[in-house]
């Protein structure tokens, strides 16, 4: 269980680490955090010729609260949503959702950009991401281009990034009053990747304290993390309550067609699914109403 | 054409520099070239947490990580926890003390992840350091122990703190 031979690369900024994608392609590949990464490059299911090793460049670190924005560098790492007290305030999703990404050994190193870069589908972040409506930072050869996070996930494992693209930062709204989050998950084991999880960010109106705006979406229910707008729109204009929140399950289960896995068939992901999608509206409507008061 | 390289760091203190391919893991360079065998390999993909160290004062996978990225990092490993003489401190007392291990061969790692949270929290609750401990597989003990003897490190340090 060793990895096959590769030429390291350690670029110092992220001019020098894109003119090196840019030189060998395919035969390249970016290492972040690499804590999935190295796990398939041991097993050999990956032998990149050539490592771009991108933790050295000062571009892609940090955070940053301005404007109404939240942008958050592509090497950001797990440990930081948990820690950084500014995006506890300006995303309360991001810490929600950290505990459940890996062990805190794997959360010591692993990224923000680098899970989203490898797009596993039961992964937490590109769920949160649609959740938060984040829009992806890719610097490429011909300059920057910003993809919104609905259109970055292609598929399994497959993303809108190129070979020679980085994958810079994201950056999406930061929290507004009467904003509620919630995150939840089921795996067989705490760390384990999540058999059903769901998301979201619901807004209530000033006035009636009805759902104004809900973004809510799901991961490991498809090949890449799904909206659930079925269910967003059943909630707009109403309350959380059993009969509306009956009909989220329901508009759940009726839009998702997710492939059995090797722990769960296909009809208890979408129970789970359905289920998890009640319970975080629920949440995020009493945290949206708590933060209020 | 991939060569070797020079990694310069520093390990439990002292200023190392070792000469290693670049797919080396640090694990393996730790144990081979710097012949620290208390790290342990078990899984080599991240899940069993045996070769975990501590990195710049985060608790990693050595595994997980090439030597070549240890370039002027900060390394420690289980073999820094004992005194000069080889006295075991005081968390490794307590698992002596508790029954925390029986084979052994996951401690370093779990030892290590504990060190890191008792430097950041010296008084975490149960829940917190089963918390730290989730990611670590221990075949003999079932936990039970090792927490225990984590507890205990946690209650005598709130005791000092008062």
């Amino acid at each position: 269980m060793k990895p096959s031979a590769f030429t390291y690369h350690r670029p110092a900024n992220l001019s020098e680490a894109l003119e090196t994608l840019g030189r060998y392609q395919d035969d390249a590949k970016v290492l972040a955090g690499g804590q999935s990464l190295v796990p398939v490059m041991n097993f050999r299911l990956a032998a990149p010729e050539h490592l771009v090793d991108i933790n050295r460049v000062p571009e892609l670190s940090g955070h940053e609260v301005a404007g109404g924005t939240v942008r958050m560098g592509a090497l950001t790492r797990h440990h930081e949503l948990l820690s950084s007290p500014g995006l506890r305030a300006a995303a309360p999703l991001l810490p929600l959702v950290g505990p459940f990404i890996g062990h805190p050994q794997i959360r010591s190193v692993g990224t923000l950009g680098g899970s989203l870069a490898h797009a596993d589908a039961s992964a937490e972040l590109p769920g949160a991401m649609l959740a938060l409506d984040a829009t992806i930072v890719i610097r490429g050869p011909s300059g920057e281009r910003r993809v919104p996070a609905g259109a970055f996930f292609r598929s399994y494992f497959t993303t809108a990034l190129e070979p020679d693209d980085i994958l810079t930062a994201v950056e999406f709204p930061v929290r507004r009053d009467r904003q509620g989050a919630a995150f939840r998950e089921v795996a067989a084991r705490h760390g384990d990747f999540a058999v059903a999880g769901v998301a979201a960010v619901v807004t209530l109106d000033a006035d009636t304290d009805l759902i104004a705006d809900a973004r809510i979406a799901a991961i490991s229910v498809a090949d890449v993390p799904v909206r659930l707008s079925a269910a967003e729109d059943v909630l707009r204009g109403r309350a959380p309550d059993p009969d509306v929140l009956g009909e989220v399950r329901t508009a759940v289960q009726d839009v998702l067609d997710p492939p059995p896995a090797l722990k769960a068939s296909a009809a208890y992901k979408k129970r789970t699914t359905a289920a998890l999608a009640a319970h975080v509206v629920e949440r995020a409507c009493a945290e949206a109403k708590r933060e209020a008061a | 054409m991939t060569g070797t390289q020079t990694v310069a760091f520093v390990v439990n203190g002292e200023p190392r520099s070792i000469t290693v391919e670049p797919r080396t893991l640090l694990a393996d360079a730790l144990r081979t070239d710097l012949r620290l065998t208390g790290t342990h390999l078990g899984c080599e993909h991240g899940v069993c947490g045996a070769c975990t160290v501590i990195i710049d004062g985060r608790p990693v996978r050595s595994c997980l990580t090439f030597a070549v990225q240890a370039e002027g990092r900060e390394v420690e490993t289980v073999e820094a926890l004992a005194g000069p003489d080889g006295e075991l401190n005081s968390l490794q007392h307590r698992f002596q003390q508790h029954h925390g291990l029986q084979c052994g061969y996951c401690t370093p790692g779990i030892l290590m992840s504990l060190t890191s949270l008792f430097r950041d929290n010296p008084v975490p609750t149960e829940g917190e350091i089963r918390d730290q401990i989730q990611g670590h597989i221990c075949r003999c003990t079932g936990y039970q122990q090792m927490v225990d003897a984590a507890v205990e490190e946690a209650t005598t340090n709130a005791g000092e703190a008062r």
